[in-house]
């Protein structure tokens, strides 16, 4: 493919064969391809749709609940990464105003700091919101390795993590046309290319899995126009992604957690499309099984956004009573949700 | 030694605070007499500001609350064309505040007021309940030059956007000081006021002029395009952002483009004198990296686009609630 920047710009610009939609599956490659522009150097025959690329957006409302019920609990803090806090539960509720309503909740930047805190306050429960896909898990193992290592008994682990696998399958099979796949870059860094071969040859879809930068955005859309109706899987960010992926990362994960079935927001239950607390490591689990009811406004149509059966702004309460200000849905709230990124950027296809 | 109730009781403890403190750091002949309020020489137009400052940590890599006080106060009134004279500062004080990390606070304001050429010629003191914490208000007076009109409302199809720095240095700074994260960026902090008398006085024709703050370039712009009623085309190779800022945005999810300082202005100026007004401003104190990010445009008012790298265009809105990291 040893196309230049000019080329690949004029035959995306130019590009008059059939209409073709590529998925991204990556809340990375939704914002980069905002931010880029790069939906306004496309014909109008080829569209970019932003999946369930953000663990955020994909997030139970259920889940929410536990959380803002956890953090008012006596003697218990919850810790998260900051987009959490604004995602509404099932009442429009969030983590940040419970926060305001006296519970004790914490934005951290990494989960270790849960162990600085946890030290500090021996008679305090710290909770981390463990929300996350392959990328962020083996993060939460290695926290869980310094806890049993460390003897430290008051952090605990509300779990919500999600794998890419199933849920690619669900939307292949849920009716929405999607003709090739952005493969995740960061994803594919932990699990390795591999995982996306099976999946590309049952669908006979081709998936290449992209870096962040224009040019090599470019040349994903660029492969995956090129591969259309193939089941390939192509890496064009080989400069992080192998094959095989971080056998470390996969292990340690391995050690800690087992594939169970996952609900996303929007797109209710699908088997195996999660991971939970091994039987024997239980006792670091917040009380993570069950959270599965999923009570967004009725009107939001989230699921239907994640899985490319409408754009952002075809959704009714979009840019009106859903803004970024005003999340209605989690897609609105995390920078790297769609509909944020449709919102604040002016994406329009 | 520390802060208690006593010294907000308003009778001795009071007054050798203000004296050993306040007065000791700020003096100047209208702040000694220390009368109800300060009468000061002025006529003309006046143009008058206030902002309160609540950042923490009380310091912070490139400066504190003291600097920062001071440079918000004046870089308004420097916004509008005026000169910058007089300043009042109010401080609430929270119980358990170290009186030497004040007085140091306060020593850091006083030469920055030196540094901006204003005298504090009054001011009062609170003591809260809390613990160690501080808060400061000040208010600040300044004359605009007969002739003068600079304003949000002047920006002119034609012109070009300069931008006096590197974005987001502040914010990038509080926030890892908070998150501790270690890294080498400093706060840009700073009086922007030899900048603007060089632009001034070097005859350029400016039309407006605002310091990007809280909310970051993106926001400033857009609230101008929609105040002048016209649009604004930004260069995204153009913007000036150190790599450390770059990256942590990048490892956070944030974006330069939203992020605030407390040291840049923008100027909207005739295209015709863009060079020579970026000579004076890279010449003139903090302004080293000043660049030429952009043109005001007649289509589409109240619109802000940007060129990326790679040809594409985005439409950058106001920022939207506050910025916070992401999760992966």
């Amino acid at each position: 493919m040893a196309i230049d920047l000019e080329q690949l710009r004029r035959f995306l610009a130019e590009y008059d064969g059939e209409p073709l939609n590529i998925m991204e599956v990556c809340g990375s490659h939704t914002a980069a391809i905002s931010k880029l522009g790069i939906p306004s150097l496309l014909s109008d025959q080829l569209r970019l749709m932003s999946g369930p690329g953000c663990p955020v957006c994909v997030t139970p409302t259920a889940y929410i609940d536990r959380l803002i019920a956890l953090c008012k609990e006596p003697n218990t803090c919850v810790c998260t990464f900051g987009d959490l806090l604004r995602v509404p539960g099932s009442g429009g509720h969030t983590l940040r105003q419970a926060g305001g309503e006296g519970g004790r909740v914490r934005m951290v930047y990494s989960p270790n700091d849960t162990l600085k805190y946890a030290l500090q306050e021996p008679n305090t429960t710290f909770l981390f919101a463990a929300v996350g896909f392959e990328t962020t898990t083996p993060v939460y193992a290695l926290l869980l390795q310094r806890l049993v290592k460390e003897d430290i008994r008051n952090v605990k682990l509300l779990t919500a993590l999600k794998t890419m696998p199933a849920a690619i399958d669900h939307l292949c099979t849920s009716g929405a046309k999607i003709d090739a796949f952005l493969a995740p870059g960061h994803v594919s860094a932990v699990t390795g290319s591999h995982i996306f071969e099976p999946l590309a040859q049952q669908h006979q879809k081709p998936f290449v899995v992209a870096g962040f930068k224009g040019g090599e955005l470019l040349s994903a859309v660029y492969a995956c126009v090129k591969l259309s109706g193939e089941g390939k899987v192509v890496n064009l960010y080989p400069s992080v992604v192998t094959r095989e992926g971080n056998t470390d990362a996969q292990a340690i994960v391995n050690q800690y957690f087992e594939p169970a079935p996952a609900v996303w927001r929007g797109m209710g239950e699908i088997a195996g499309s999660g991971m939970v607390l091994r039987e024997e490591w239980q006792r670091f689990d917040a009380g993570s099984a069950g959270l599965n009811e999923d009570h967004a406004n009725p009107a939001c149509r989230c699921g239907e956004v994640l899985t490319g059966k409408i754009s952002s702004n075809q959704c009714p309460l979009f840019g009106k009573i859903c803004t970024p200000f005003h999340p209605q849905g989690a897609c609105m709230v995390s920078t790297e949700g769609s509909c944020f990124q449709f919102y604040s950027n002016h994406r329009e296809k | 030694m520390k802060i208690t109730m006593t010294h907000g009781s308003g009778g001795q403890a009071t007054s050798e605070l203000i004296a050993s403190v306040f007065a000791n750091a700020f003096q100047n002949d209208v702040l000694n007499r220390m009368e109800d309020s300060a009468v000061v020489p002025g006529s003309g137009t006046i143009a008058v500001t206030t902002d309160s400052f609540v950042v923490t940590p009380l310091q912070f890599p490139g400066g504190d609350i003291g600097r920062l006080c001071v440079c918000g106060t004046v870089n308004d009134l420097l916004m509008r064309g005026a000169v910058p004279q007089y300043l009042t500062c109010g401080f609430i004080l929270q119980e358990g505040l170290d009186t030497e990390l004040l007085q140091e606070l306060v020593a850091s304001m006083a030469a920055t007021a030196r540094e901006s050429g204003v005298a504090i010629v009054a001011g009062d003191t609170k003591v809260v309940e809390g613990n160690g914490g501080l808060f400061v208000n000040t208010a600040g007076v300044g004359f605009v030059p007969a002739g003068v009109d600079i304003s949000g409302e002047n920006c002119r199809p034609g012109d070009v956007v300069l931008v006096s720095g590197t974005l987001g240095d502040h914010h990038a700074a509080i926030l890892s000081s908070r998150l501790g994260i270690e890294n080498t960026i400093q706060s840009d902090c700073a009086p922007l006021g030899g900048m603007v008398k060089a632009l001034m006085e070097g005859g350029i024709h400016l039309h407006t002029l605002r310091d990007v703050t809280r909310g970051g370039l993106a926001t400033v712009l857009k609230e101008l395009a929609s105040s002048s009623g016209v649009s604004i085309r930004l260069e995204e190779e153009k913007l000036p952002v150190t790599p450390q800022v770059g990256d942590l945005c990048g490892l956070l999810g944030l974006d330069p483009l939203y992020m605030g300082n407390e040291g840049k202005l923008v100027a909207i100026l005739p295209a015709e004198e863009a060079d020579k007004a970026l000579e004076l401003v890279r010449s003139a104190p903090y302004g080293k990296h000043a660049a030429i990010i952009g043109t005001v445009n007649a289509d589409h008012p109240g619109s802000l686009t940007m060129l990326t790298p790679i040809g594409g265009l985005r439409r950058l809105e106001v920022l939207q609630d506050e910025g916070l990291p992401r999760i992966c």
